[in-house]
């Protein structure tokens, strides 16, 4: 039987978007740390600034090291196309900003990053977008929430800070059946372990900061248009499917059918909004590219082995991971994860907030800081920190309790981290 | 750009640039089996601003052409005639696989309809894998996955796309998946069964451009060399090293202006 071939994940981890530079024959990807391109010709410039032709112009809009990582990722995800931003909140932010108008509306998860909920809940309004909250784990209360009005259903693969498992494919169905694209957040997750396009959703935003990057040294996010959404058929995305006078009239659709989204994301939103990623952060991001599939298979074994130490350590109430049996997603995370449910997790020390905050206090070899994805073992209280801003009632709606304590496992030997975080959890029950 | 032909409906990209009040010579693009004019992005617009009038567009039932798709190759490039006939001259036809069969014919045998004619990734026969087109007649995902799998060179595989951000494989996979039901099917039918391109390059009386990919697993090389043979019109034949079926995608800097010189001339 005939199969199609395809380079695999791990060598397009490392090769995707990129050829040895020919003038040079510099093997790793160079940081092409410029501004600007030289046009051959005053022909060429306006070619290039009329999406006649392709290239580079000006860094902010494309930038041949970020051109690599972007290619990169679309491979990876299976999309037709990739726009890295400053940071993952800039990619939500351009994924938004491309198709939504003022008046418009968007359906999301309520378990979503504390920064993207004040996004939604408290910024986006300003501009005249507005959204619902609903339970990820209710397809039906996506379908009940869709209004008029509504242009985008959003969520995260896997919640913050609770670990909700998104049945993609349900959620996908019902976005679709309302002519509505399904973009979601696969932070947690990255390629390696799921590509959510094969599952429904239409766009992919990533704070490539985490697991992507993977060692806590740049900032930056990614759009990945997955191509396959019909903009013409549903008929609710004028920015795509209309004539733009910024650039003589050019329908998107029209020109570029498939890759229409991503190529007005660039052509607008990086060009206009401005919040490009830098070369150097691109060539950082890179590396930890080139050693995904490693990483993330070392991540999830580690989180695995955490898992079970918690599960049988007193001091432990209750512990949040799809791949824990007592998990609600359980049976849903064995077929979308069968790899495992990243390395995100959550856990309740017995006490409540003191004893929590003992827990943190007492750790000594993770580290407590706002991030996830580090190769190095993370902790911290998202009731204190990353999610202070919101209020007791949307705390308590986003499952996060006083006592949570989020753990991002590294790449630490797992025996070292599991016996940090058991002495820390018997300090905190001093 | 959306007009009416023989009643149907007809869906074409032009580059953003109207056809209202401008009197340049027409270049249609001629999209291959299961694709639309989208294939031709970095082709249209670049045309449609240096002296053409350029219409990519979408064969019946493909893109936002209304259907049902013609069955044959001879049919199309009746429908092609037609769309001379419809803008009153003749036409520059660029094709593509498929559509370069489609523009081959039409040259070959409605000689006052085409200008000139340029053909990328072409053969003179296009015998079709029984399991891609048992695939395609089944409007199985496998399909668009082996025409990706195919489509392109060893290099491109990995991409370095010229246009930065996009992905050439993942392009193709989701263009050729987007195709109404049992188009695909369709359409590589009336390749594997099309057996007049020999006597279609005979009857060419237009200059002729080959465009031809080192790499091309859906049409080899060597598949082209008895119709570069048979042409006895003026003939120019450029090939591209590396470079697999998806000649337009994978080298779109060098189509545009070999296109251009071509047509120029």
């Amino acid at each position: 039987m005939v199969e199609p071939e395809f380079r695999r994940f791990d060598t397009r981890a490392l090769h995707a978007g990129q050829h040895p530079d020919p003038s040079t024959g510099s093997r790793a990807v160079p940081i092409h740390q410029t501004t600007s391109y030289v046009f051959d010709s005053v022909d060429h410039a306006a070619g290039l600034y009329n999406l006649e032709t392709s290239g580079h112009i000006y860094s902010r809009i494309s930038n041949p090291t970020v051109a690599v990582l972007e290619e990169r990722i679309a491979s990876l995800e299976g999309g037709v196309g990739a726009v890295c931003t400053a940071s993952g909140m800039a990619a939500l932010h351009l994924a938004v900003a491309t198709l939504l108008n003022s008046g418009d509306h968007i359906v999301a998860s309520r378990n979503i990053y504390g920064g993207a909920f004040i996004l939604m809940n408290h910024t986006l309004p300003r501009f005249g977008i507005t959204t619902t909250f609903v339970d990820p784990r209710d397809p039906e209360e996506f379908a009940k929430a869709i209004q008029k009005n509504t242009r985008l259903i959003f969520a995260e693969t896997l919640g913050n800070p609770g670990i909700e498992v998104l049945d993609i494919d349900a959620v996908s169905d019902v976005a679709h059946a309302a002519g509505l694209p399904l973009c979601v957040d696969s932070t947690f997750c990255t390629p390696y372990l799921i590509n959510p396009i094969e599952h429904g959703a239409d766009i992919i935003t990533h704070s490539a900061t985490k697991f992507l990057g993977g060692h806590g040294i740049a900032i930056g996010g990614v759009v990945v248009d997955g191509g396959r959404f019909d903009w013409d058929a549903s008929g609710k995305f004028p920015t795509l499917t209309e004539p733009y006078e910024g650039y003589h009239n050019i329908t998107f659709t029209e020109e570029f059918g498939p890759a229409a989204l991503s190529m007005r994301a660039r052509a607008e939103g990086l060009k206009d909004f401005g919040a490009c990623m830098s070369p150097a952060n691109a060539f950082y991001l890179l590396q930890g590219v080139e050693t995904l599939p490693l990483r993330m298979a070392k991540h999830v074994e580690n989180t695995k082995q955490v898992i079970e130490m918690l599960d049988n350590h007193d001091a432990v109430q209750w512990i949040k991971h799809p791949d824990h049996p007592s998990h609600p997603d359980h049976d849903l995370a064995k077929r979308l994860y069968p790899k495992g449910a990243g390395a995100i997790l959550s856990f309740g020390v017995k006490g409540g907030r003191d004893a929590g905050r003992k827990f943190i206090d007492n750790v000594s070899l993770a580290s407590h800081l706002a991030n996830v994805g580090d190769a190095k073992t993370l902790v911290i209280h998202p009731g204190s920190t990353t999610h202070q801003q919101m209020s007791d009632e949307d705390l308590e709606t986003a499952g996060i309790s006083e006592d949570l304590v989020r753990v991002s496992v590294g790449l630490e030997d797992a025996d070292d981290i599991c016996s940090d975080l058991s002495k820390a959890l018997r300090a905190s029950q001093r | 750009m959306l007009f009416s032909l023989n009643k149907k409906q007809v869906h074409g990209a032009t580059g953003a640039v109207s056809f209202e009040g401008r009197s340049e010579p027409i270049v249609v693009l001629i999209h291959g089996a299961g694709m639309d004019r989208s294939v031709w992005s970095q082709q249209t617009r670049f045309l449609a601003h240096h002296g053409f009038r350029a219409l990519a567009v979408d064969l019946p039932e493909h893109g936002h052409s209304e259907g049902p798709a013609l069955e044959s190759v001879a049919e199309l490039a009746k429908w092609i005639v037609d769309l001379a006939d419809y803008f009153g001259e003749s036409l520059h036809l660029v094709g593509h696989s498929m559509g370069a069969l489609v523009a081959l014919h039409t040259a070959g045998y409605h000689k006052n309809s085409v200008s000139s004619v340029s053909l990328l990734g072409v053969g003179a026969s296009m015998p079709v894998h029984p399991e891609l087109q048992e695939a395609a007649d089944a409007n199985d995902v496998k399909a668009a996955q082996l025409i990706t799998s195919w489509g392109h060179s060893t290099r491109h595989h990995l991409g370095n796309n010229p246009t930065p951000g996009l992905s050439m494989t993942g392009g193709t996979q989701a263009l050729i998946e987007s195709a109404s039901s049992g188009v695909l099917g369709i359409d590589l039918m009336a390749c594997a069964t099309y057996d007049g391109a020999l006597g279609s390059a005979e009857q060419i009386e237009c200059p002729i451009l080959f465009l031809l990919g080192a790499e091309d697993k859906m049409t080899p090389r060597k598949t082209a060399q008895p119709l570069i043979d048979t042409v006895s019109s003026s003939k120019s034949v450029i090939d591209l090293p590396e470079t697999g079926h998806m000649v337009m995608i994978e080298e779109p800097d060098r189509v545009r202006q070999e296109l251009l010189t071509h047509m120029s001339n």
